[in-house]
């Protein structure tokens, strides 16, 4: 470094370089992520001929050809196992909001004697993870007589989330207890202040909890796999992991089947971008 | 990893302009933007309650019914609790002192044969060792998330666009994943004509023996997840006000000691927690080993050993000892990591 040059300009100078060293790992990086997705996009629309003879990264002659598509939908029962997915999707999120909003309510504006420990087992139940406990869960499970119902996974999922609670206490401390007394003098009860006032208020921290939840509950493979045996009550995970069985070798067919999964969590990332980051950010780290 | 937080930047002019409260918010909650309001205003909230109090809602405050109401909106939530976590883990340990297969109605009581049994088993014990291919896949990970996290925190071009394509995989779903990379893995797929490409051929079985079966499946497992400890570590880069970073550059700092001295401090309480949780998720995966290979030629892990001998062979008392050693372990790297990095943002009461 020159002794009359500003540390502004050598760091001008020497950005060239590192830019472009910048720029290339990161279009490595996305090469890595994008190319094995890619690679199956393709493989979706060729025949079958096509995937024997060919290549995987040889194109397909004809980019229109859907019928590996409706091969994965119909032999793959999708259709049931989007409904069933919807089903369990819909009463498991929607709980999870009311238990862990609740929760939060009763534990940041109310004093009572036993406020500690309740919160003590809230907290050692986040260092508990659901796969260690599955074995005797099942027992418990299986003792309601719940085992191979859609009940069993609904269940789980709210009883089990703890990190959905983390978010809404963290929220519900930001809104003011001033509210909360103007309306107790107006003469509203604790239960028409929570539907009322606080529930309403929680609206980005119940964005927040609807988006992790509802990207967790229709990805997992692990509870549905241990609850739902009947193939009728597949959900979309466990039936494309059971479609591969029938066609093990005909790459195309399970390909447009990993492709028919994907595409809904591609849409939804496209369209909620900005809330899923801060959604993950915020969950994980409570 | 053991130097100090925040205070060494505190010598920068922006933060010494900077109000010392909003320094000591700032470095509260810096492991995520937008909790800062939140956790600062619950300092303040005793106030307001006091000063707002007025005769009539001191009465409501002490009748009875005002006692119950808490219970009202926690009794369901806590029967979930204890049924569906603490339930299981009681009974998980009274399991694995006994022979029960899980069916039957009666079952015998065994002492700790069944620990034993984990320990000295050499097939049993195995899985143990399958969990450090995933842990050295998780260092790797967390490398790459934070030096990708530290170059997208500065403005690029195109930089959504890097940010979204390496936090997808993560939102993919895992029997998706799976079949993706066992297409990517076979023979004749994706990985081996992308090395005829570049005049490799290679006649490998990536999945045909235990060494480098472990290492692409960890492989896979860094491609998935590298992207949620990416998207925490930016979360945390961000939260640093940025006049820090222009203070740092008018004082000459280059982009390794803005790193070193405004980066690294801030991310420390988010990376201890992503070191913590690549431990447990090391020792639980399941998801995919279990669909692409099933647990064979020498993948199978703890989880998919404990699922196998529960509901596939039946011994739900061994299962049910490995699965306490594996929550002991968890537990316990939990209790380590919370004395070495204590973590002042569980506060909750």
């Amino acid at each position: 470094m020159t002794p009359g040059m500003t540390p502004a300009v050598t760091a001008r100078r020497r950005l060239p370089i590192g830019t472009a060293l910048t720029y290339l790992s990161l279009i490595a990086a996305a090469l890595v992520v994008l190319l094995p997705l890619l690679v199956v996009f393709l493989t979706s629309l060729k025949t079958s001929d096509e995937v024997a003879k060919g290549g995987a990264l040889s194109l397909p002659r004809d980019w229109l050809n859907f019928a590996n598509y409706a091969t994965a939908f119909t032999d793959g029962h999708m259709l049931a196992a989007f409904g069933n997915t919807a089903f369990i999707l819909v009463f498991s999120v929607g709980g999870t909001v009311i238990i862990g909003s609740m929760t939060a309510y009763a534990v940041d504006r109310f004093d009572f004697r036993a406020k500690k420990p309740v919160m003590a087992l809230f907290l050692v139940a986040t260092l508990v993870p659901g796969v260690t406990t599955q074995v005797a869960t099942f027992q418990v499970v299986n003792g309601f007589g719940l085992v191979d119902t859609h009940w069993a996974p609904i269940l789980l999922y709210m009883g089990t989330d703890i990190v959905s609670v983390y978010v809404f206490l963290q929220f519900i401390r930001s809104i003011p207890h001033s509210l909360d007394e103007a309306a107790r003098l107006d003469g509203a009860n604790a239960f028409t202040i929570y539907r009322k006032i606080i529930f309403p208020l929680l609206k980005p921290a119940i964005a927040t909890v609807v988006i992790i939840k509802g990207i967790t509950t229709y990805n997992d493979f692990y509870i549905p796999f241990l609850y739902l045996h009947s193939e009728d009550l597949g959900t979309i995970s466990t039936s494309l992991f059971r479609f591969k069985g029938p066609f093990g070798a005909h790459w195309e067919a399970i390909s447009a089947g990993a492709i028919l999964v994907i595409l809904p969590t591609l849409v939804v990332f496209l369209l909620l971008q900005r809330w899923i980051y801060n959604g993950f950010a915020q969950g994980a780290t409570k | 990893m053991t130097d100090t937080p925040l205070p060494s930047s505190r010598t920068t002019p922006a933060v010494a302009a900077a109000t010392p409260s909003t320094v000591r918010a700032g470095k509260r909650s810096n492991g995520s933007s937008g909790s800062s309001g939140s956790s600062g205003s619950s300092g303040s909230s005793g106030t307001g309650r006091t000063t707002g109090k007025s005769a009539r809602a001191r009465s409501w405050r002490d009748s009875p019914l005002r006692r119950a109401t808490p219970w009202f909106f926690l009794a369901a939530p806590l029967a979930l609790l204890i049924t569906f976590t603490y339930v299981p883990v009681v009974s998980m340990i009274i399991y694995s002192f006994t022979d029960w297969d899980g069916v039957s109605p009666d079952r015998e009581f065994t002492g700790v044969d069944n620990y034993v049994q984990i320990f000295t088993r050499p097939e049993l014990f195995r899985v143990f060792f399958v969990s450090g291919y995933y842990l050295a896949a998780s260092v790797l990970q967390i490398g790459v998330a934070l030096y990708f996290a530290t170059v997208l925190s500065f403005n690029l071009r195109f930089r959504n666009f890097f940010k979204g394509v390496l936090f997808f995989p993560y939102l993919i779903n895992g029997v998706a994943i799976g079949f993706v990379f066992l297409y990517f893995f076979q023979d004749g797929g994706t990985l081996d004509s992308l090395l005829a490409w570049f005049g490799v051929s290679t006649e490998h079985a990536w999945l045909g023996d235990p060494t480098s079966a472990n290492t692409s499946l960890a492989g896979v497992s860094v491609w998935r997840f590298t992207g949620l400890n990416f998207v925490l570590f930016l979360g945390a880069i961000q939260s640093v006000p940025g006049e820090l970073y222009e203070a740092a550059q008018m004082d000459g700092a280059g982009k390794w000691q803005q790193f070193r001295h405004i980066i690294a401090p801030s991310i420390k309480p988010v990376l201890s927690l992503s070191v913590i949780l690549a431990i447990s998720g090391s020792l639980s995966v399941f998801e995919i080993p279990y669909i692409m290979t099933g647990g064979a030629t020498g993948t199978s892990t703890f989880v998919i050993q404990t699922v196998k001998l529960a509901f596939q062979f039946n011994k739900t008392g061994l299962a049910s000892a490995a699965a306490v050693v594996l929550l002991a372990i968890i537990l316990l790297i939990t209790w380590v990591q919370r004395r070495l990095v204590p973590d002042d943002k569980v506060d909750l009461v």
